[in-house]
């Protein structure tokens, strides 16, 4: 048996956050920590949390599983489990509506500020822009982010300053737009980073890259930022 | 030019490069005193002093200790805005900062003042 | 009954994924007021797990590639029940709503020349079938869907769309006039309700995987613009057709591309043997999907299943090298280390047929205007009503869809929906208002699932009904069983429609939501139900071992389910095509 220990929280209800204890049979199988919270879920409907593709491309289910951010889908218990004991919390530093969801509204804030879209305003071509291959393989890396918000919500400048610094997620959705060959709005884009919040914040400390669960390296694009804002002409 | 300028001074970029150049010119100072004190083991009072009256000693002191009090200047801006913040400690917060800070440019003035009193002192 | 609160749109979006959020950027940048309600955030949509690509002829890897190579191939994949018309305008349309998509910023991967890179995928063929293999299939590495979905919805950022996010409809809002004004919906996380006015309502509700226990579907896929179509009285068509991916993940049911066996991969049985070699001499594994799924199938019931219970094959791409398969398929890398403990640069992956994409759904025509059949069996558009993407039957997959069709499918008639509705809105759109009575019917479901004091628990009665469509409605079918499973799912419907809501808060309650996703899962099963047992013949993806030939005289046309008799009725399937004489049923062989 195993003890999955849960964070609860019903606005409607609780006065306060509280952590409740379940015991789980796993029945010898390396379950995903998804399957354990569905599984739950049966007995106690009042259970709440995001979930979706179930295989981690959709990044619904970021939660804080013994410490460390990451998706409950593709994280197996095997992983999770210390001394017979599951923990799961929300995600830290944003605010939680209810269990294990919380609100993102400032963390999508942050995505949105960084004009997530190509800016290319010349007529495009009958067929599509070309970009060789070498171009291309600048985005790997960049464009795989799934906006699980594991990264910033693990970012302590993130915590303290979620509606100044835009975070390791929307900085590296900023780099994709920077490296990208097709885009024209490189002068644009970095004259709004160039404050002391939005880039600057970011201490190296490198957390972001060691709870990504699809293995991305913020730091490295924020480090790409800076050198771009170094060599800007403006 | 002048645009770029005050651009630059109200950038992140600026608060960076200040940390990066005051940096390294700690670092420097700190260097050159551990190899100076290693490759004299018994300096004596005269030689000390020679060298802290030279034009050149006094200037590389006083540079770093503006890089220091700058390095500082930035490094603390940055923490009492990440921990005093009106998100954290609630309303009061702008006050207590922009107090904090003022006590910090005094200290700041002072410490000048301070350096330039010993270093020309002798 | 108390007052809801209204919000007024010129359009309505209902769904967040591709199809929707296409139609919502036509309309968006063309100034209209346009709402999308999505129940999950919007790149959290199913799109999201497309892998291989979209398929279409732009020409890349082949220069002489043609678009009416592509409409061939599709028409002979649907088993002849893909309306012709439709498949033209796809497959005519397609090059440039692909070419919108890299100017939008979609990162496609490249080919030397610079040009977007196209894989080969099954049941594709130069030149009418007699040129051999074609690779059409347009791809940004196995993250084709994920790379779309972001897009659309960065470009729907850029031009202001309001989205609903976490939104859930529950059932559609129809005036006097029987027009569609919009829907009734629950902010999930306030638990409010609100009536989303609208003079145009669009479903691209996505797919309902989830009626079966096993699917690659997300959990999120429960038919809910079927269920609230067939509330309202609505039709759907072809709803028996739902297609079973040869390649899911043995025991997790996720995805793995039809892009491995188009990059060189096969599939094995137990002593080794390539055995599509067998079923399909000459496109083998690249069969369309119904073949393959039935061949492993009848591997597996042969008893030359892989793994201790030999019930599944293996899919073999040790062969390819580990450097071709990390630049081409790294998001299959990850999924099967992840979900099958298998690494495949050295070892192969354990598959099984699974339940994958409904071809079924809302009758449409081109322009996605909701159909709906007069007593003369003759076509009725729905006012108000629109639909497009897995939800709609426009319907260009017919019997069996092809790979990378989806996308391909979504993005046209998102489009080709949103620009119908930008025409209509400017030509001025006058439909009566609804009344206190009108919105009332729309809340029924919902109060009565509020209002419940006992029954059972959601969670299991999906269990039941999951297993139920699993075990009598899957790859082969059989009339007798069929009619067991009918049964059972009719002792099933009271149970579900009495369903049990014990926590009745309104912050953020998602057992609300899965109750009201229960009630959409169970009429998209129950029609599958009907159809399925009423067609009497094997197309596509409908096999039966009673009716194992396909019987053109009889069934070369559309099903068409009637939720007010629970019947099913005949729609003829569109041969006319603008550009050339339509292509006649023959044989198909692969």
């Amino acid at each position: 048996m195993l003890t999955v220990s849960i964070y609860r929280y019903n606005p409607e209800i609780d006065q306060e956050p509280y952590m409740q204890d379940f015991e789980f049979d796993a029945q010898g199988k390396d379950l995903m920590v998804l399957d354990v919270l569905e599984k739950l879920k049966v007995e106690d409907p009042t259970l709440v949390f995001r979930r979706s593709c179930r295989e981690g491309v959709c990044g619904s289910d970021g939660v804080n599983i013994s410490g460390k951010n990451g998706l409950a889908c593709i994280t197996p218990i095997s992983d999770a489990v210390r001394g017979n004991k599951l923990v799961i919390r929300p995600l830290p530093g944003l605010p939680v509506i209810r269990d294990l969801v919380i609100d993102m509204a400032q963390f999508y804030a942050q995505y949105e500020k960084i004009q997530p879209y190509m800016i290319n305003d010349s007529a495009p071509p009958k067929i599509e822009r070309l970009q060789s291959p070498e171009e291309r393989s600048k985005l790997d890396g960049l464009y795989e982010c799934i906006l699980c918000a594991c990264c910033s919500t693990a970012c302590p400048s993130f915590w303290w300053n979620p509606e100044k610094f835009i975070g390791p997620s929307g900085l590296l959705q900023a780099y994709r737009f920077l490296a990208d060959s097709r885009d024209t709005g490189t002068e644009e884009r970095l004259s709004n980073l160039d404050d002391p919040f939005s880039v600057f914040r970011c201490h190296g400390i490198m957390n972001c890259v060691q709870v990504c669960p699809k293995g991305l390296n913020p730091t490295k694009a924020i480090g790409h930022i800076r050198k771009m804002l170094i060599s800007s002409p403006a | 030019m002048i645009d770029k300028a005050v651009r630059f001074y109200h950038s992140g970029l600026f608060d960076w490069f200040v940390q990066r150049v005051t940096a390294l010119l700690m670092t420097a100072y700190l260097i050159f005193m551990l190899i100076y004190l290693f490759i004299n083991p018994d300096l004596s009072y005269g030689q000390w002093e020679a060298l802290n009256k030279s034009l050149g000693m006094r200037a590389f002191t006083f540079l770093t200790m503006i890089a220091m009090l700058s390095h500082a200047w930035i490094g603390n801006w940055c923490v009492l805005t990440d921990y005093v913040t009106e998100r954290l400690i609630g309303p009061k917060a702008n006050f207590i900062r922009n107090s904090i800070r003022f006590g910090m440019a005094i200290l700041t003035f002072a410490y000048i003042a301070w350096a330039i009193n010993i270093l020309w002192r002798f | 009954m108390a007052n809801l609160r209204t919000m007024s749109f010129d359009a309505v979006i209902v769904g967040g994924g591709g199809s929707g959020m296409r139609a919502a950027l036509q309309l968006a940048q063309s100034g209209y007021n346009t709402a999308v309600i999505t129940k999950v955030f919007p790149t959290r949509s199913h799109t999201v797990s497309a892998q291989g690509g979209i398929t279409c002829a732009i020409a890349s890897d082949d220069p002489d590639d043609q678009w009416q190579w592509h409409m061939y191939d599709t028409i002979k994949g649907s088993d002849y029940i893909g309306d012709q018309e439709a498949i033209e305008y796809m497959c005519q349309t397609g090059p440039e709503a692909v070419f919108e998509l890299e100017h939008m910023g979609l990162p496609f991967s490249r080919t030397k020349e610079g040009r977007i890179y196209q894989r080969p995928f099954g049941g594709q063929s130069k030149d009418y079938g007699a040129g051999g293999q074609a690779a059409r299939t347009c791809a940004a590495a196995d993250r084709t869907g994920h790379a779309l979905l972001h897009t659309l919805y960065q470009g729907n950022l850029k031009n202001k769309t309001v989205f609903l996010t976490e939104w859930f409809a529950v059932d559609i809002v129809q005036n006097e006039d029987k027009a569609v004004v919009g829907v009734v919906a629950i902010n999930i996380e306030t638990g409010e309700s609100v009536y989303v006015k609208s003079k145009a309502t669009v479903f691209a509700t996505g797919g309902a995987g989830r009626i079966y226990a096993s699917t690659t579907n997300a959990h999120i896929c429960t038919g809910d613009g079927i269920g609230m179509a067939l509330r309202a009285g609505f039709p759907v068509q072809d709803i028996e057709m739902w297609q079973f991916h040869p390649t899911g993940i043995h025991g997790a049911g996720t995805l793995v591309t039809e892009g491995c066996r188009g990059e060189g991969g096969y599939l094995i049985n137990k002593d080794g043997e390539r055995f599509m070699e067998r079923y399909a001499p000459n496109a083998k594994d690249l069969a369309g999907r119904d073949v393959v799924a039935r061949s492993m199938v009848l591997e597996i019931l042969e008893g030359r299943g892989c793994g201790p219970e030999g019930d599944h094959v293996y899919l073999k791409l040790d062969h390819l090298g580990e450097e071709a398969l990390n630049a081409k398929l790294p998001g299959i890398l990850e999924l099967s280390r992840t979900f099958a403990h298998a690494d495949p640069v050295k070892v192969p992956i354990p598959v099984v047929p699974t339940c994958h994409y409904m071809m079924g759904g809302i009758p449409t025509n081109v322009d996605g205007q909701a159909l709906t059949i007069d007593r003369e069996g003759n076509d009725e558009v729905i006012e108000g009503l629109y639909s497009c993407g897995e939800a709609a039957c426009v319907s260009v997959h017919g019997a069996n869809r092809l790979g990378g069709n989806s996308l391909l499918d979504l993005v046209v008639f998102g489009r080709a929906s949103g620009i119908f509705i930008e025409k209509k809105l400017k030509e001025g759109i006058d439909l009566k208002e609804a009344t206190q009575d009108d919105i009332d019917r729309a809340m029924v479901v919902l109060n009565k699932i509020n209002s419940s004091t006992e029954g059972e628990n959601s969670a299991k009665l999906r269990g039941e009904l999951q297993t139920i469509m699993q075990n009598y409605f899957g790859v082969f079918r059989r009339g007798d069983f069929m009619e067991q499973g009918v049964a059972k799912l009719d002792e099933l419907r009271p149970r579900i429609q009495n369903v049990f809501l014990a926590d009745k808060s309104l912050a953020f309650n998602t057992a609300r939501i899965e109750a009201l996703e229960l009630q959409n899962l169970f009429e998209t099963a129950y029609a599958t139900a009907i159809a399925a047992a009423g067609r009497t013949e094997s197309r596509g993806a409908h096999a039966r071992e009673d009716f194992q030939e396909r019987d053109d005289d009889n069934w070369l046309c559309h099903s068409i389910y009637f939720p007010g008799s629970k019947e099913i009725g005949k729609r003829s399937v569109n041969f006319s095509l603008k550009t050339r004489e339509p292509f006649e049923p023959k044989v198909r062989t692969y």
